[in-house]
């Protein structure tokens, strides 16, 4: 009896010392090191800028990069899953062209909005039909391929032309302030964001993205319907596209087939340094966020001082990479 | 698994056959119908034109091919070609009297380096292929810029020598011909005679068997992407002589074509299979249908849509042929 009591004791011991460690672990957590790196950056661009510092800037600037961050909160969802999905930019190029186009046909704008973001979901639906039906093929291939496949729809749709000529009122999704001074988009994307973070850590639809991503055999047997939220986060991520549509035409007042090329990079690159392990099952939305205000007052920054787009190319590039390597060599590698 | 294996041998084969032998059939069929439309198809001087341009196109999916039966993908090598087609064709701008060979040398050096980066982030670092190679596309395409300043490297700036390495021809035929039958005389042996081959086979088939019956995969990952850097080199060489302009922007989104033209071959996404026969053949379609589509007034706006489906096709019917023959046990599960 005393020697199970002690036994006890030793365990309760070695719980709480792992409880410690797991406290000097909070402080070496992935969201930390984001945090550093979001504060360095505003350093470095108040540094190289006079004009960066204030409030107005700092509100104006998440317009130029929030559009894709709407992907980036689903794309964690298929990243959580050790999926991907490089089709995004298309799919954005194609709802924007048929609203557009839809539009110049007569349609009005409430309903050509409709069709966008139903083209997205149509779009997003059919990768994960095709994912989920054929399981030997993987994210990868099918989405390379419908990513050449609905920019070349778009094309046939504009070939090389350009449309627009919105109505006014569009205009204040893109450019739109509330109380004169918090962009529209800011207000839209945050409720999104809130609206994910509960999806993703609040709900049970939540939990089993995460089961899913650490093993979707056992995940199967457990009872989780994996086909089934598989389809709707693709789905999802389509929708998403589409909404990023939206706010990208009307900044640019006009829509080109070849819009939102490389998005994908942007949206891939916002994901992972957030801290979404690309071999599935890790990952959370804070994150995500901190990276996608990182990344976006990054370009935001080297676009101050005039440095061209192709070296932010590299910059994002080289990130992408050395998050990937970092995360690897921390966390060491699930996959192996 | 081995007994299943073993008792799939002869379907395995014959997917195969069948593959080959109906897109052979395919390719056939179309011919006949794109003769039909247009008498100028079957002509030898379209058909010159028509190989000389899918040369370098078959060139790239060799490399490519063994980077898919590794698991992996490499959507780096438009950006390495417009790298290495840079850097040369502006040395040559500087030293006009550059032998060609050495042109051709440093090209597949430079696209070496590029490759055995790609192969050190995925072999040693266990970066997933896409990410990796994502990123260093943009990486590679942001210091052709750099390098270039944005300006191109024209006709005029190039030696005739250089220029003749495209154009040029021997025995009447042109020299991308003979280097692309060259390079695949070469690949044929490597991949089904040497040791090094078939271990690629192994990595892709079952990278932890592999592993246990001491092959060193990250040796042969890392292999693989440099095998496939170099030969984008060399094709960035090529391309820029053929093209006689060398760009920041070349090639931008090649890689696509590629790995179409693989898909179709019947290089199995999944690893671990695939034939330089198949490869071949899916090329010879690529080629056929880029050359085809514009002689019977397709409007080039349409190419874009009808690569993606034809690759989607490709890849949903690989995979409903393998299910007919029950042999893609290892992945499906029952509904």
């Amino acid at each position: 009896m005393g020697k199970n009591l002690e036994n006890d004791l030793t365990f309760n011991r070695e719980i709480k010392a792992e409880q410690e460690f797991n406290l000097k672990d909070f402080f070496l957590q992935w969201e930390w090191l984001l945090l550093l790196i979001f504060i360095a950056i505003h350093i470095m661009n108040s540094q190289l800028s006079p004009y960066y510092l204030n409030t107005y800037t700092l509100l104006d600037a998440t317009m130029t990069f929030l559009d894709k961050a709407f992907i980036a909160l689903s794309m964690t969802f298929v990243i959580i899953f050790g999926d991907i999905d490089i089709s995004v930019g298309s799919t954005v190029a194609l709802s924007s062209v048929i609203m557009a186009v839809l539009y110049n046909a007569g349609l009005s704008m409430p309903l050509a909005i409709t069709a966008c973001l139903l083209v997205g979901i149509t779009a997003g639906f059919i990768n994960g039909i095709l994912i989920v039906k054929f399981k030997e093929l993987s994210a990868v291939i099918v989405t390379l391929s419908t990513m050449i496949l609905y920019r070349g729809i778009a094309y046939i749709i504009l070939e090389d032309q350009a449309a627009g000529g919105f109505p006014m009122w569009f205009n204040f999704l893109g450019w739109g302030y509330i109380k004169n001074i918090i962009p529209v988009i800011l207000i839209v994307f945050a409720i999104a964001a809130v609206i994910f973070y509960l999806l993703l850590h609040k709900t049970t639809f939540g939990r089993k993205i995460y089961a899913i991503g650490n093993n979707d055999v056992a995940s199967l047997f457990s009872g989780i319907k994996v086909d089934k939220i598989k389809l709707i986060v693709f789905t999802l991520n389509g929708f998403m596209a589409a909404l990023a549509a939206l706010f990208l035409t009307s900044k640019m007042g006009s829509t080109r087939p070849n819009i939102a090329s490389g998005y994908e990079l942007d949206v891939i690159a916002m994901v992972v340094l957030g801290g979404v392990s690309t071999s599935g099952g890790k990952g959370k939305m804070i994150g995500v966020l901190l990276s996608i205000f990182i990344i976006g007052y990054l370009r935001y920054g080297l676009g101050l001082v005039n440095i061209p787009s192709q070296v932010i190319l590299i910059i994002i590039g080289a990130l992408l990479i050395l998050s990937v390597l970092v995360s690897n060599l921390l966390y060491g590698n699930k996959s192996e | 698994m081995a007994e299943k294996n073993s008792g799939n041998g002869m379907s395995l084969e014959r997917i195969q056959q069948i593959r080959e032998f109906s897109l052979i059939g395919f390719i056939v069929v179309l011919s006949i119908f794109v003769q039909f439309r247009n008498s100028n198809f079957l002509t030898m001087t379209n058909l010159d034109d028509l190989l000389t341009n899918t040369a370098i196109l078959s060139i790239l999916a060799v490399g490519m091919m063994m980077v898919i039966i590794t698991r992996g993908i490499d959507l780096s090598i438009g950006a390495t070609l417009a790298l290495s087609g840079m850097l040369t064709s502006m040395l040559v701008s500087v030293y006009p009297a550059l032998h060609p060979l050495a042109a051709l040398f440093i090209g597949t050096l430079i696209g070496f380096i590029s490759g055995s980066i790609i192969g050190l982030l995925v072999a040693r670092f266990k970066i997933l292929p896409i990410i990796a190679t994502l990123g260093m596309m943009n990486v590679f395409r942001g210091i052709t810029f750099l390098i270039s300043g944005g300006k191109w490297v024209s006709a005029y700036q190039m030696s005739d020598s250089f220029k003749a390495i495209s154009t040029g021809s021997i025995f009447g035929i042109n020299n991308l011909i003979v280097i692309a039958v060259l390079i695949y005389i070469v690949f044929y042996y490597f991949i089904n005679y040497t040791r090094t081959g078939r271990k690629i086979y192994a990595v892709g088939s079952s990278p932890q068997s592999a592993k246990v019956s001491g092959i060193n995969v990250t040796k042969i990952t890392w292999l693989v992407y440099s095998i496939m850097g170099s030969l984008a080199g060399l094709s960035g060489v090529l391309w820029v002589s053929k093209f006689a302009s060398a760009q920041s922007n070349t090639a931008a989104g090649y890689e696509l074509n590629v790995i179409a033209a693989c898909v179709i071959g019947g290089i199995s996404i999944a690893g671990g299979e695939g034939k330089v026969a198949g490869l071949l053949s899916g090329v010879l379609l690529y080629g056929i249908l880029e050359n085809a589509l514009p002689m019977i007034n397709i409007s080039p706006f349409w190419q874009n849509a009808i690569q993606g489906a034809v690759i989607l096709i490709a890849v949903v019917v690989g995979a409903l042929i393998k299910r007919k023959t029950g042999s893609s046990n290892k992945i499906r599960r029952e509904d």
